[in-house]
């Protein structure tokens, strides 16, 4: 790919006509100008921010694709097919430039883009997904005769398990090591026998994005060797400072540091943890006064909201200590969780900072026997909710519009509506992430409480 | 200080004389480090480990990689609770020195690194992420405190008779679909020395997966999605089980829930019991019914626990038959009761990281003295913890002129001691078959290597 300044622009000459999802296997040789350099990238920008805004609030897959159509249309589509394919093409291509240069960056890239993948592969029918399955040299041998026959009880098993009534089974199945469509071994979607899975052609899917994000993710480690050895020096006046400033443009709230509201000692930590955490860390924070352990699933969700909220580290230990130590002694308090929680705070090991976890994280989380964490509204039974909430002081009206978003499993909303009962203001950009409510909460009542006087 | 600099203490003490074997012998009578230093000194099986952990990288092939063993961390906890990490030894003599040294209350065995681990130092100057684990074996922890809510025999770390059969179905389960779904062929079950079980998958394909294919076969077995604070632990979706659950249930768990379970735990025989039951049932009519029934049943009955608990467990199945259309969530209710009561309850944390530390085998648990022996899979019925060998009792033995085990060939005289058949089972059943394999596949691997290099000449 050149970058060239010039008005002029050679057309890629492989022209199709249908819309088409190209493998972005090498680089295209194609010239393309400065401004639409800056340009295309903006827009797939925008169409990946949308597919994690999506994400994050756990919309279910058939809204994502209609998610990812609704945002393909809006910012990539041109009439003239082949003007697309190569806007496509160079968008993508600018933008593993932008994103190899961190592993937060690449992470962030690699899911977006798989999940672009997966979404438009959906959408084409099932002749233009065997091309791609062809394009991509997938050696997979479609099972027939005898092999299915003496499968075929089994294969219905499965079809029945994942809530269809009759084991209706599909025509064509691909025989592939299981270890290949990690998605489907999961989520048990799959039959495995001998180290094999049995992938419906309606399945096809999971293979082929794996094999895509394969190679997505070596892409992004040699474009990160090119950009650190050659490009970014060479382009140190053209391209790199327009590179830089692209993955700076977005990157929305982590709540790695904690703003001007959040900043919280010791001393009145039951008091804030009363009147402002979400119900999550509620009952996590309390749950260590109570049983001075938790599990490491609640250290974690707990230990970097609290984090987030502004607990500096010498406090953080000191809270964790003092209730540990209540129980496994201080010598195994230093010895086995000490260690951990520096480690949040990046003091210990690789000393990266850990963000605190979003709830679309917890509100996927499994928690299990003896666990705490995870996002009440999802885990805790319906009895124990109500509980929980009726200790919230919410009011019998407000308890069935939440149990009701529960039902319907929209636990962010259920949170969302919380929230708004508690302190009788309306959220409108619904909670997304356990310290975002936080620091909702913290504005609202320090708005209500005029200042000290001094 | 550093830790790695603290040093073995009183090596001048002298060995014990004989213990007396004590029916409830205190922690310490059951095990000390003088104790300790005389099993590493005269039991351990270090020949084996050794030979174990190098899969074949013996040297003697020309495809070996001589170094592989040398990357491979372990880890050691020492007497008064020093915790090294990132130990790794060139040979079996280091490794045995090591231990010989500084007789670790427990050893830890991690990942092959791509580094060796005593070294990572050196490496991480250079800023890249060059020390990271390459292989592993894919392991699982079973722990019977997890169980704690579906036994009344025990609590916490004890367990019996009556209880320990719940890891017996656990290890069925896990074993057939790592043999039958997953196809791996070398795999290691081993005694945790107190309250349950490990299991070590040893084939190639097993310990060269991510951490992301680690997590698929991890949620593969994952059922009960249970926590404190929701009493329907087990949730199961569609109209039928998927064939490694409906194999499960039928060739292992539902027997086992009529049979021994109901034996052992009567888990219908009083109210506090079938409570928790009942509140798996989704619907509170049928919840009701039973519950009148069994109330009023219980002053008049002369029934043993046992055949109470059946008698109602009958009555809840038909109820629920009877009304099965009632409700999906209705469905798979007798299932679900079923697995919550006796599906395996795999720490799944465990397994899903390259990097986690699991005991190694043979170890002896610091609490109970007892050792980490193998468990034959095939015959894990037979298998009874509370006659696993304790430290006492083989230093009674070796005192009394028993041989010492590390590396005698003498096959009679090793069967009859303690550990004798313990070692023997590990060689035999799991550390030959897998070398013959291990071989196999550096010879193949060799040869495509020497048929690549030929390609690559007429270039
Ligand atoms: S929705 Fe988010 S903030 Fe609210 S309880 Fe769940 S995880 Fe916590
Ligand atoms: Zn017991």
């Amino acid at each position: 790919m050149e970058v060239i300044r010039s008005q002029k622009r050679t057309p890629s000459n492989d022209t199709v006509s249908n819309p088409k999802i190209p493998l972005y296997l090498t680089t295209p040789p194609m010239e393309v100008r400065l401004e639409e350099f800056e340009r295309f990238a903006i827009d797939r920008l925008r169409v990946l921010k949308g597919i994690s805004d999506g994400l994050a609030r756990g919309r279910n897959p058939k809204e994502m694709d209609d998610l990812v159509d609704t945002l393909w249309k809006e910012h990539m589509r041109d009439p003239d097919g082949s003007v697309m394919l190569n806007k496509d093409i160079i968008s993508h291509f600018v933008l593993r430039l932008v994103y190899c240069r961190s592993d937060e960056l690449k992470k962030w890239f690699l899911s977006m883009e798989t999940a672009l993948f997966r979404h438009r592969f959906r959408l084409q029918n099932f002749e233009a997904q065997r091309a791609i399955v062809g394009e991509f040299g997938l050696p997979y041998k479609a099972v027939t005769g005898a092999e299915l026959e003496g499968l075929k009880e089994r294969l219905g098993q499965v079809v029945r398990s994942l809530g269809q009534i009759s084991p209706t089974v599909e025509a064509v199945y691909y025989k592939v090591p299981f270890e290949e469509v990690p998605d489907l071994v999961a989520s048990r979607r799959v039959l495995i026998q001998k180290g094999y899975a049995f992938v419906a052609g309606s399945q096809l899917v999971s293979l082929v994005v794996t094999q895509f994000r394969s190679h997505i993710s070596k892409a992004l480690i040699l474009t990160n060797r090119k950009w650190t050895t050659t490009i970014r020096e060479r382009e140190k006046d053209r391209l790199t400072p327009v590179v830089e400033a692209l993955s700076t443009s977005y990157l929305g709230p982590d709540y790695s540091q904690s703003t001007e509201y959040a900043e919280i000692s010791l001393k009145d930590i039951d008091q804030v943890a009363k009147s402002c955490f979400p119900l999550c860390m509620r009952h996590l924070f309390e749950k260590v006064r109570e049983d001075h352990h938790l599990k490491h699933g609640g250290r974690m969700q707990l230990g970097l909201f609290l984090k987030g909220v502004g607990l500096k580290l010498d406090d953080a230990l000191a809270f964790w200590r003092a209730e540990f130590t209540k129980k496994v002694g201080s010598e195994r308090f230093d010895k086995e969780y000490a260690y951990a929680i520096r480690h949040n705070y990046g003091k210990e090991g690789k000393r990266t900072d850990y963000t605190p976890y979003a709830c679309q994280k917890i509100i996927s989380s499994a928690p299990g026997a003896g666990d705490h964490h995870g996002c009440p509204y999802r885990h805790f039974s319906e009895d124990n909710l109500r509980a929980a909430l009726g200790r919230m002081g919410l009011s019998s009206r407000a308890m069935e519009d939440v149990m009701d978003k529960v039902r319907n499993k929209h636990y962010q909303l259920a949170c969302t509506f919380t929230f708004e009962a508690v302190y009788g203001t309306s959220c409108d950009a619904g909670i997304n992430h356990p310290n975002q409510y936080f620091e909702e909460s913290q504005k609202i009542l320090k708005s209500k409480t005029p200042p000290a006087p001094v | 200080m550093t830790r790695e600099e603290i040093k073995s203490r009183g090596e001048d003490e002298k060995m014990m004389d004989a213990p007396q074997i004590n029916n409830n012998p205190k922690p310490e009578e059951s095990f000390n480090v003088n104790y300790l230093r005389i099993y590493y000194g005269n039991l351990f099986p270090y020949t084996d480990l050794h030979k174990w952990l190098s899969y074949g990288h013996d040297g003697k092939h020309p495809g070996c990689d001589e170094y592989y063993f040398g990357r491979r961390e372990f880890s050691f906890t020492l007497e008064n609770d020093v915790y090294l990490r990132y130990k790794s030894f060139k040979t079996a003599s280091s490794m045995e020195d090591a231990i010989k040294s500084s007789f670790p209350y427990k050893i830890d065995i991690g990942a092959v690194y791509s580094v060796d681990p005593d070294k990572r130092h050196a490496y991480s100057q250079t800023g890249t992420n060059v020390f990271t684990p390459v292989e592993r074996e894919l392991v699982f922890d079973i722990d019977i405190t997890d169980y704690d809510d579906v036994r009344y025999c025990c609590s916490g770390a004890d367990v019996c008779s009556k209880c320990w059969p719940l890891m017996t179905v656990a290890i069925k389960v896990i074993h057939t679909s790592l043999t039958e779904d997953f196809g791996f062929k070398h795999i290691l079950w081993v005694f945790s020395g107190r309250r349950g079980v490990h299991c070590w998958v040893c084939d190639p394909k097993a310990r060269r997966m991510t951490n992301e294919q680690r997590s698929a076969v991890a949620e593969y077995f994952r059922v009960y999605k249970g926590n404190e604070n929701n009493a329907r632990k087990v949730v199961l979706m569609g109209y039928s089980l998927h064939p490694f659950l409906a194999r499960s249930y039928v060739d292992y768990l539902k027997g086992f829930f009529e049979g021994e379970l109901q034996a052992t735990q009567s888990i219908f025989s009083s109210k506090d019991k079938y409570e928790k039951i009942l509140e798996m049932i989704s619907d509170e009519d049928i919840q009701s019914e039973l519950r009148e029934k069994w109330e009023n049943s219980a002053a008049r009955s002369s029934l043993s626990e046992e055949a109470i608990s059946l008698v109602r467990w009958e009555q809840l199945k038909n109820t629920l038959q009877s009304k099965k259309h009632k409700a999906p969530t209705l469905r798979m209710c007798v299932e679900e009761i079923v697995f919550t009561f006796t599906y395996p309850r795999i720490d799944l944390e465990v397994s899903k990281q390259m990097n986690h530390l699991l005991k190694a085998p043979f170890c002896v648990h610091p609490k109970t003295g007892r050792v980490c022996v193998p468990i034959d899979p095939n015959n894990c019925d037979e298998f009874d913890p509370l006659a696993v060998p304790t430290l006492p009792q083989l230093i009674e033995e070796i005192n009394s002129g028993g041989s010492r085990m590390d590396v005698d060939d003498d096959e009679e005289d090793s069967d009859r001691s303690l550990l004798g058949k313990s070692i023997k089972f590990f060689r035999s059943s799991f550390l030959e078959p897998l070398l013959k394999s291990c071989k196999e596949e550096i010879e193949t691997s060799y040869k495509t290597k020497i048929g690549k290099s030929k390609d690559s000449f007429s270039w």
